[in-house]
């Protein structure tokens, strides 16, 4: 009831004059459209404007169906590694005070900030023919860069500051009075981890894990430079797009695109299913605790 | 079980949380552990439940030492300020959680689990919430099951960080009511943190006053606050009047009143509480005379400022009975007389 009467005095008070609120959500909607809609809209219309044999048979067509296959192996690797990772750096700097700490949280936003082709360059350097450890791989028949490995390194690396990104805030705000009261009831660490830790941050997870997938599947730069857009060998999807484009073979590539677009579509649509979850969650607990007191 | 605490020092970077502090429990004690804030006495608790490691010092339950036994095999109960419910779960699987966990040879049933749970929402009088969730609940309920959770692994000591502390005034005063009459039901070993001298004083055995990460002084709450050991114990157990003086021959000044000094010091202090001065018009020898400047109404008290030559502003506290025989008005000249008072040599 009173925070209708705010909102009602705050419209009067605070609001600007009617065509300035025209012209910005106005000016809004229309860069929207013009850089987001119109691009996707014409990717699903260059896709499928030849008809759907078309856009079928670019889908199925062998050198795409590994490109997809890939893409979904790279995903489903990089991404548990991800998990483990994220929330293991997660919960270190959340719940514990050591050496170094402001250290690793810079780190960890360290694949935010270089480009992802200097990612796929490091690795190159490393594990490449002429790298610091070329020699010895080759030696002993290992092979990373050229190869799944090496890709798997990079979308890691792209990755990595999702999950923990997500989590870091989330597991600061709720402390560890909870970890502490079920040691002393006589849990063991990992009890303590799946029955108190895991279920408090689980849409924080599942939220990082969402962004991180989309960014795995899409990820272009690093990959590019260390795939070596071999067909039908290390062509991930939006490798194989390029390849396409560069053919002239429009039809599919924007069919292999609109497979990206699907998959950003059904993200946003996941993500925001998430955000609700976690929203109608914390509405639901203030409500009960106005309630009790 | 008793606790025994011997010469503890706990140090945080640059700072002595804990001094060299040494303490004996007795087995079905309810102990106060009582001081300001910073005082150390949230990291004794700590200590002594294991969340914190001394630096150096031991600590014995039953004589034995258990110092450096992990938290989860020492037995304890805690009790969190802030409760520290497990959010996801019932009220219900909160308490079942300590016996859940257990290993498989010493896990009860789930039968028994349940008898036992519902046996322990009965006793902190909570059965009918068993199926809600932590934030269904009002802080005093949510403070109610975290102590039956606790209660739920059979805990041989009982440890209590500010357990009212996130209350309102009148919860508060249930609880600590209730608590004491549970601790007379179960006679668990228990020791709780408390700034709160109201409440020390009223729930527990023994009172421990905590100052700098030191004992200041331990006795029951009539001792501390009858006999206070030290200038520090007398402040923070409620509130007091100080007159600085000059010795003379043994005795401190105050006006025309005099106190025996017990120590041979030139300066002295000397402590009235509001409650143990009388008031007089007549100017009667010892008595110390001054000007009423407030009165202000405290519920069943009435609170005189009243303002003394050469000192500070002097607080007395009346009933309102007395307040209404003597009738006492603003700006009239009155005669002070401390009916009990207490000389500490001013170093």
């Amino acid at each position: 009831m009173s925070t209708a009467i705010n909102n009602l005095n705050n419209k009067v008070v605070t609001t600007e004059s009617a065509w300035v609120r025209y012209l910005l959500t106005g000016l809004a909607l229309l860069l929207i459209a013009i850089l987001l809609i119109v691009p996707l809209l014409s990717v699903f219309y260059e896709a499928l404007h030849q008809g759907w044999g078309l856009y079928k048979d670019a889908l199925i067509e062998s050198d795409a169906l590994s490109a997809i296959q890939l893409t979904l192996i790279v995903a489903a690797i990089s991404l548990p590694l991800n998990l483990v990772f994220g929330v293991a750096a997660a919960w270190a700097i959340a719940k514990f005070d050591f050496k170094g700490k402001s250290i690793l949280v810079t780190l960890i936003d360290l694949p935010f900030a270089v480009s992802p082709v200097v990612a796929g360059l490091i690795y190159v350097l490393l594990f490449g023919a002429h790298g610091w450890w070329g020699a010895w791989l080759m030696d002993n028949d290992i092979k990373i860069i050229f190869a799944v490995p090496g890709i798997v390194l990079a979308t890691v690396f792209v990755t990595f500051p999702f999950v923990a990104r997500e989590l870091i805030p989330l597991m600061e705000a709720q402390g560890s009075d909870e970890e502490q009261a079920a040691l002393v009831l006589g849990a063991s660490g990992w009890q303590t981890f799946w029955h108190v830790t895991l279920p408090n941050i689980k849409w924080g997870l599942l939220y990082g894990v969402i962004l991180a997938n989309a960014r795995a599947m899409g990820e272009f730069g690093a990959v590019s430079v260390i795939s070596g857009h071999i067909r039908g060998m290390t062509n991930t999807i939006p490798l194989h797009v390029e390849i396409l484009y560069n053919e002239y073979n429009f039809v599919a590539a924007f069919a292999c695109a609109s497979i990206l677009a699907l998959l950003a579509l059904l993200t946003l649509a996941l993500k925001s299913y998430v955000e609700w979850r976690t929203e109608q969650q914390a509405i639901e607990d203030r409500k009960h605790a106005i309630e009790a007191v | 079980m008793s606790i025994e605490i011997r010469n503890i020092v706990k140090t945080f970077g640059e700072f002595k949380a804990l001094n060299d502090l040494s303490l004996n429990v007795e087995s079905g004690e309810l102990v106060a552990l009582l001081g300001p804030s910073g005082c150390g006495k949230t990291s004794l608790l700590r200590v002594i439940a294991g969340l914190e490691t001394p630096d150096s010092g031991q600590i014995l339950f039953h004589g034995e030492d258990t110092t450096d036994r992990h938290v989860r095999e020492r037995q304890v109960g805690f009790v969190f300020q802030h409760y520290a419910l497990f959010r996801h779960m019932t009220v219900f699987e909160n308490v079942a959680f300590g016996l859940r966990v257990r290993p498989k040879s010493t896990r009860p049933s789930d039968a028994e689990i349940k008898r036992k749970v519902h046996d322990l929402l009965q006793l902190v009088q909570l059965d009918w919430l068993a199926d809600r969730y932590p934030a269904q609940l009002s802080g005093g309920q949510r403070q109610r099951i975290a102590l039956a959770r606790a209660l739920a692994v059979e805990p041989k000591v009982l440890l209590l960080d500010e357990p009212f502390g996130a209350l309102d005034t009148k919860v508060r005063k249930e609880l600590r009511r209730w608590l004491r009459r549970l601790h007379d039901e179960i006679h668990v070993t228990s020791v709780f943190v408390t700034h709160d001298q109201e409440e020390a004083l009223e729930v527990a055995d023994r009172v421990v006053v905590m100052n700098k990460g030191q004992i200041e002084q331990i006795g029951s709450p009539s001792e501390v606050y009858d006999t206070p050991a030290s200038p520090f114990v007398y402040q923070f157990l409620g509130d007091v009047n100080l007159f600085q003086s000059r010795v003379h021959e043994g005795w401190a000044q105050v006006g025309s009143a005099k106190f025996a000094a017990t120590e041979t010091s030139e300066h002295a202090t000397v402590y009235v509480r509001p409650h143990e001065i009388d008031l007089s018009r007549i100017a009667t020898p010892g008595a110390i005379s001054g000007t009423i400047t407030h009165i202000r109404l405290l519920g069943a008290t009435v609170r005189l400022e009243v303002e003394v030559p050469d000192h500070d502003v002097v607080e007395v506290e009346l009933t309102r009975e007395r307040q209404q025989e003597g009738a006492w008005q603003v700006a009239e000249t009155v005669y002070l007389i401390p009916r009990e008072a207490k000389v500490y040599a001013t170093v």
